[in-house]
Order: C-alpha cells, then structure tokens, then sequence
C-alpha cells in the first residue's frame, strides 16, 4: 500500500515531463515539513521524560530509591515518600481490573457468539459512548450518586456478609479505596470489552466447527474452542485496560478520599499517584515539595508506560494486530 | 479390524447439566452485557435529572458569583473550552496532520513501526503529566498561568491521535489515485494536498473532530496550566476557565448551590461531546471516495 | 462389463478401483445391506439462494460413499447436513428427511448436539485445538460428555489414535502441543478426535485436499480401515481419490444429486451423461 515505492518514478517523470528546475523544492520542503510533524512524537517523548527527570531530580537526590518505600508525606517537615500512593494506584487498578475484564470479556462474548444481529450495534454505539464520557463527569456522578449507594447499601451490605474479611472490616465513609476501584472499572469497560471483542472475532470459525462437530453445546464450544485460542489476546486486552486505569486522575480523585493511608480494607479511603498530584500540584510551597510531586509522576509514567508497551507488545503479535486505539 | 466396544453413554442427568449449563452462561453473558451498557444510562439520567433545570438563559450569560452566593453562571468556562480547543487546534490539527502525511506517504516501514509505536506510546501517557510538564515549559518560566499553557497542553495531546487517524485514512486512498497524478506530471506535493487529502478529507476532519472531542472533556492537563479563572479573560496569557475545571471546583466544594451548576456545566459538556461524536458519525455514513 | 466408447482416460481409474467387486453387481443396498442415512427430499436454502434440490440418497452402513462433483455442486452443503453443522450458518433452512438407522435426526426431541456425537466429522482443514496437546486433542470429546474414567481415556486415547493410523508416531509425545505435527499428522489427528467418541458415521469434507501426496495416501489407507467399525462419507473433488476409496459413489451437479452408484459403474458406465462428461474430465 505504499506509494514509497512510486518514488524512484518520481525522478524520471520529473526530468521527462517537467524541465523547470523550480519544480524540486517544493516538493522537498514539503516533505521535510512532514518529516519534522512526524518527528515531534520523539520529541515529545524527550520532552516528557526529560521535564519529569529535570523536575524530579531534587527528590531523587535528597531520597534516594527510598523514596519508593517510604510511607511519609509530610509537607510541613519537608519529608516525602512514595509508597502510599503507589500503593493506592495499584490496588485501585487491580480492583478496577478484577471488576472490568471478566465484565468485559463476558459482553465481548455476548457480542460476538451469542447476541442477535439487530441488538449488536446499539449495545456497542452505547459501549462507545460509554468511553466519551470525561473522567470528571464521572467524578461528579461519582460522588453524588455512586458514594452514598455505596455508602448506605453495597458497603454495609458487604460488610454484614463479609465483614469476618479484612477487606471489609472498618468504618464506612462511602469515598474509599473500592469506590476508586469501582469507577476506574467502569472507566476502562469499554477498551477492555471492544480490544476483547476483536480478539474473539479473529477465532476461526473453523475452530468453533471442529468443537461444534464433537457435539459441543454453544458454551462449551466458546469455552474450548474461542476462550483458549484466544486466551493471549485476553490477557493483552486486560493488561491494555490496567494501562489506562493506571492513569485516570479526575474520577479517582473524586471518590478515593484522598488520605494517604495504607490499610487493608477496601473501605478505607486512599490516594493515588495521579490524584496526589493533581490534589497538591499548585500548592507544593518548597522546591522538595515539588520535586518529589515531579518524582511521583515520574514514576506514574515509567509505570504506565511499561504497562502500555507490555500490552502493545502481547496485541501486536496476534494475526490482524488488534491495536487497541479504542477512544 | 475389530468393532470397538462400546462408550459409555452420556448419562440423560449429565446432558441435562450441560444443556442447563449453556443456557446458564447465556444468562450470564446477557447480564454482563447489561450491568455495562447500565452506567452510560444511569450517568445520563441523573446529568439531565440534576442539571437540565438549571440551564437556564443566566446560567450560558453570567459569570460565577463570588462564593458562597448563589446564582450566577458559567459563561466564562463556555467561552474559555471553546478558546483552548481552538488553541489546542491550532497546535494539533497541522502537526498531526503533516505526520500523518508523512506516514502514509513518505516514511519507510521501520520508521514508520517505531513512529507509530511511540504515538501509541504517548497516547498513553496519563494526562496530568502532560499538565505538569506543560507547566514546567510554559508555566513556570514565565511565571504566569495561561490559556496558551492550557491550549498548549491540549494540542500537545491531539497530535498523536490525529497522526494515527490521518494515516489510517490516507493509506486507504487508492494508489491509483497517486499513479494517474505522477502520469500526468504534477508533482509530488500537489498530489497529496490535492489528490490525496482531499479525498482522504471527510476521514481526516472525522480524526480530527474525535480528538477534539477527545480533549474538550479533559481537566488533569488544564490544573496547572489554565488554572481556572472566575472572571473574563482579557489576555491569552492569564489563567482562564474551562468548564471541566469549573465542575471540578464545583463538584468538590461544600455549596449546595455549586453542586447544581456543576451538574448543569456536565450536562452543558456531555451535550457538546455527544454534538460532536454525532456529526463524527453522519460523517463517517458518507462514501469516502469517488 | 461393457465395453467404453467414451474418451475416458481410464488406465488411470481402472488402476484405482478397488480389485474386489463382489457387491458390485448391486446398485443399491440390497435388503441385507444396512443404511445407515436414509435421506429423502433434501432442499435446502441459504438464505433466498436455493442450494440443494430435492436430494433423495440412501448411504449403506460399514461402507465408504463418495460424493462428487465441481465446485459449487452442493456436495459440501449436503455433507455438512448430515450432522445439522448446516445450522451454525445463520439464515438457512432444509426441508425434507434425514432418517440416521431409522431415527429421524430433526425431529423436534433430539438435540442437534446427540447428532453430533453421532455423526463425526473431519474438515477440509485441519483444525486441532492449538492450545491443548495432542492426548487432549484427541480426548476433548470424550471429557465433555463427562467421561472421567482414566483407563477408559487413556485406552481410548490409544485406540483412536491407532485407528487414525497416528499411534507409533505420536505414542512417545502425547503431551506435545497437538499443532507442532505436520500437516498430514495434524489431519490424522482430528480424525482420531473424531472417532474417539465412537461416531456411527464419520462424515469427511474434502480431508485430503490441502495436503500432499504422500499424506493423502496415508489417510485414503486409514480410510479403507474404517469401514468395520463405522460408515464414513466422504466428498471430493479428486475423482482418483473416489476412485480408489469408495463403495458408492454420489454425483452432484448444482444442487441435484445426478447418479448415484457403485463407483465402478460411475465411473466405467455411467448411466447420465452428464456424470460422463464430468469423471471423463471434461467439464469440473
């Protein structure tokens, strides 16, 4: 499909037909301004790594790589530590995630094996309006709607049944770890489902055939012959979702309750790398301060990245290459 | 050779256990489907239940009251998201634009894979960092918050999405099209603008349109770079208001009354997302090419 | 044996019939024969597109038949009706009866999925399970109509494999995934799959036709073993491969079942012109 190869006929047809000597730079500085449009996505690279090294390299001279481990976030002393929140981020994602990808994996079944033709496209244009929603609008339903259900029935509800848990033991304030998770979940439900429904799409059918002919019924051909064959794709549709979970600010910040604390009940308010930031972002006072919020986000994107890079790395060997650019 | 001996029969219990567990994880699949198509309503719901009484002519027309009061409304937000999205345009649209040209025109394959692995790369780069490092460009030295940081910020996020949907659509031209002009003689640069694009064109303002619709909703990159602004902003170089901002402020201060403007201000945004992903799709009904 | 007129290449063909012609005097199963599929009135549409019109067959039981035809003919859509994989394509719809050893296979109380277990089938391409090894492969089946037994899997394991004349190649990497093996052995594979339940009927849609010569020859030898313990049906577009494999022979030519006879008679006399001009090469 490249019409790069056109380009040795390009020469000969110019010096045949086209005498003008003008008519070279023309074309020349237009590619070269393609060429530098192209390029800025190197130099954005450059540019974010290097603003968050640069910004963060107070912290990382005064800390060190305690900074990771260390559970202190105490602006006036001037102490900071990085633990709470990136424990925050982790167990918010991975509750996110827990909730999202069999949810999604299950609609993307839904989808493709056993809903009618007709009920298809709406349920996925709604899908997709599902993912124009802006994190902060999520945030606003989140904490008015969401947090007093939560609040008032799921929590004490989990709590009544589960309550034996750590998970579930401590007081109930509604804004929480759980809540983080939850919204994130339904923040990343429409990737995870629409990358999960192209990888089941590109099942042969002459896998769902060979299972069908064994006198399989429908679940048990999904279950032997599309879930296993596409068991990698899955994976790389979850770790694509935990990708983006990692790096929702607006909602979580919402809705976590923005306590740097580490607890072991999901009803315990949190804070995230993302939301830390954003929270204490324009009212660091002191260069430390602000340094470390630098190294914060240095370590957010180092972690997202590995994370995105992970996933684009487990989709792209798969036949079709599913790439995951679902808005 | 010798008939086997026979398998034992399936047992009439066991395939009712298999027939029950088939319709059982219909049921199952069906529900799923159903708990995540249920957010997207229930948000809905309540952003016109909460907010559409309160769009009324002073909430497009007044500026927020100073705290505490109530009343007032969010016309400076209105007006300040359309001037960073047009900032963020300026920035985006052309640079995205000529990088997906290059994509699909110019490059070799291998610096097209890694290009387009790095777009990838940061498109997934979490929004408040592109805030902060948009700060320490454009904030910090010059010491001042603004509506050029905050457009800034902005465009900086549409170009890796507009690159990658540019090229999609242009690599889908038919080569013919290029083939007929390098035939004729014209060059090179002209066949693409004029050939190309043009009938690449509804796809690229479909790219286009996505991102911003994409960006409109963001707040993370804007805390620190527009800041937020209650007033009208006379200069392009002062923190300005944005209405994801404003609900941001809003929603998390302790006025009742804030919190029904905020609910107003994400009706008024989710309006303006869903106008735009709308038209992306009359768009996207048309033929393509000729 | 009447004498040819016709241009038939036929050193070729007469080289492949089988030697022994003891029921060749027989042009239908004779009241001794069992059938196996008593077929009558098969139309069968896709959608507004009529495929198959007003197919009448009865297939012998511990037989091989093949049915033939060019591309397009319906042989494949008739094959694949026979175990109902016809309904996985959504929009079509078959009228007329298919009886299996006098049961009618779409009758409203029986589950497509019993006629499946019934009826194996083997496809055109082979498609073993890629994430399961070679044993599971050959077991699936077997597990999910609950068979949990060890000594029954693992001898039916051996026993579908040696039928599938799999075994001594196989018996040392049991646990190996089942796509490492070569073309001709992934093909194999399936066919022990599919005998492994113990089919009455192993249905074959052109087994052979993406491999080569050497491993097509392997199976068309399993093929003439099966015939004890099953009743295979076999569609191909390789008039040799009829030739040399089968009992009976069915042509099909759009959607009409042409003739149907023993293959020698099909392809030394038949009695249509048409099947004349198609084994004689001269259309297909």
């Amino acid at each position: 499909m490249h019409p790069s190869a056109a380009e040795p006929a390009i020469a000969t047809v110019r010096g045949h037909t086209t005498a003008r000597t003008g008519a070279r730079w023309p074309d020349a500085t237009f590619r070269w301004f393609a060429l530098l449009a192209a390029l800025t996505i190197a130099a954005l690279i450059a540019l974010v790594g290097w603003e968050l090294y640069h910004g963060s390299r107070l912290a990382i001279a005064r800390f060190g790589l305690r900074f990771l481990a260390s559970s202190t976030w105490d602006p006036v002393a001037d102490q900071f530590g990085a633990w709470p929140f990136i424990f925050g981020t982790l167990v918010s994602s991975l509750i996110a995630l827990l909730i999202a990808v069999p949810l999604g994996v299950a609609t993307a079944l839904f989808l493709t094996e056993i809903a009618p033709i007709k009920i298809r496209q709406p349920i996925i244009m709604t899908i997709e309006m599902l993912a124009a929603v802006p994190s902060v609008i999520f945030g606003l339903w989140g904490i008015f709607v969401l947090i007093p259900w939560l609040r008032d029935h799921l929590f004490k509800w989990l709590q009544e049944l589960l309550g034996f848990l750590p998970l579930f033991r401590g007081p109930i304030y509604g804004v929480s770890m759980l809540a983080g998770g939850i919204i994130v979940a339904i923040m990343i439900l429409p990737i995870v489902t629409s990358v999960s429904r192209e990888i089941l799409r590109s099942v042969p059918d002459l896998q769902r055939e060979a299972a069908y002919a064994l006198g399989a019924t429908h679940w048990e051909v999904i279950r032997i012959a599309v879930l296993s064959y596409a068991r990698r794709g899955v994976y790389g549709a979850a770790v694509l979702g935990l990708g983006r979970a990692l790096g929702e600010t607006m909602a979580v910040t919402m809705v976590i309750g923005n306590r740097p604390e580490i607890s072991a009940s999901l009803f315990a308010p949190g804070y995230t790398l993302a939301s830390v930031i954003a929270n204490e972002f324009t009212e660091a006072t002191t260069d430390l301060y602000f340094s470390s919020l630098f190294e914060l986000g240095l370590v957010l994107v180092a972690v997202t990245m590995l994370v995105n890079i992970l996933a684009q790395l487990m989709l792209r060997t798969l036949a079709g290459g599913a790439s995951g650019k679902v808005n | 050779m010798m008939p086997l001996p026979a398998m034992p029969l399936p047992s009439p219990a066991h395939q009712a256990w298999r027939r029950f567990k088939n319709k059982a994880m219909s049921v199952v699949m069906l529900a799923c489907a159903l708990a995540v198509i249920a957010p997207l309503f229930l948000v809905l719901y309540y952003l016109i239940r909460e907010g559409a009484s309160s769009l009324d002519w002073s909430f497009f027309t007044q500026l927020p009251k100073p705290t505490g009061e109530i009343g007032g409304g969010m016309a400076n937000a209105i007006v300040g998201t359309l001037v960073l999205l047009a900032m963020a345009s300026v920035i985006g649209v052309p640079v995205g634009v000529m990088g997906g040209i290059y994509l699909a025109e110019y490059g070799s394959d291998r610096v097209n894979y890694w290009i387009r692995f790095s777009a990838d790369v940061l498109n997934g780069v979490p929004s408040i960092v592109w805030g902060m490092v948009v700060y320490a460009l454009l904030v910090a030295p010059f010491k001042t918050f603004s509506a050029y940081a905050g457009g800034v910020a902005l465009g900086l996020m549409m170009i890796p999405l507009i690159m990658r949907t540019t090229e999609e659509v242009l690599v889908l031209v038919p080569q013919g099209y290029r083939e007929a002009g390098l035939a004729l003689g014209i060059a090179r640069w002209r066949i693409i603008v004029v050939i190309v694009v043009k009938t690449a064109l509804k796809g690229i303002i479909t790219g286009i349109l996505v991102a911003l619709a994409r960006v409109a909703g963001e707040t993370a990159p804007l805390l620190f770079t527009a800041l937020g602004n209650n007033f009208w902003v006379h200069s392009l170089n002062a923190p300005i208001s944005a209405v994801p901002l404003q609900i941001f402020a809003y929603a998390t201060s302790a006025y009742e009354d804030w919190h029904r403007q905020a609910w107003a201000g994400a009706l008024v945004l989710m309006a303006l997302i869903l106008a735009i992903n709308l038209s992306v799709r009359v768009l996207s009904r048309g033929r393509k090419f000729e | 044996m009447a004498e040819q007129t016709s241009s038939i290449p036929m050193t070729s063909l007469q080289a492949a019939l089988p030697a022994t012609t003891k029921a060749a005097a027989a042009s239908r199963p004779t009241p001794a024969e069992e059938v196996a599929f008593d077929i009558r009135g098969f139309n069968l549409w896709y959608g507004p597109r009529q495929a198959l019109y007003d197919v009448t067959i009865q297939i012998p039981a511990h037989k091989v038949t093949a049915i033939i035809g060019p591309s397009g003919c319906g042989k494949s859509t008739c094959l694949r009706a026979l175990n109902r994989m016809h309904e996985l394509t959504p929009g079509t719809r078959l009228t007329g009866s298919l009886r299996l050893f006098g049961q009618d296979l779409y009758s409203a109380e029986i589950d497509p999925t019993h006629v499946r277990r019934r009826v194996g089938m083997v496809f055109q391409k082979s498609n073993p399970f890629p994430t399961m090894s070679i044993a599971e492969n050959v077991l699936a089946g077997l597990r999910l109509n609950g068979v949990r037994d060890r000594a029954i899997l693992n001898q039916r394991l051996e026993e579908s494999l040696r039928m599938a004349a799999l075994w001594d190649e196989v018996k040392d990497i049991l646990g190996r995934p089942g796509i490492g093996l070569s073309g001709g052995q992934q093909q194999r594979l399936c066919i022990a799959r599919a005998l492994a339940v113990q089919p009455e009927v192993l249905l074959m849609d052109e087994p052979c036709s993406a491999l080569d010569p050497l491993a097509t020859a392997k199976i068309e030898e399993l093929i003439n073993t099966l015939r004890t313990s099953f009743t295979v049906v076999i569609v191909t577009h390789n008039m040799q491969q009829a030739a040399r494999v089968s009992d009976r022979t069915a042509f099909f030519y759009l959607g009409k079942l042409i003739e149907y006879d023993e293959t020698r008679t099909i392809f030394m006399n038949p009695a249509n012109p048409q099947t004349e001009a198609y084994v004689s090469g001269r259309f297909g």
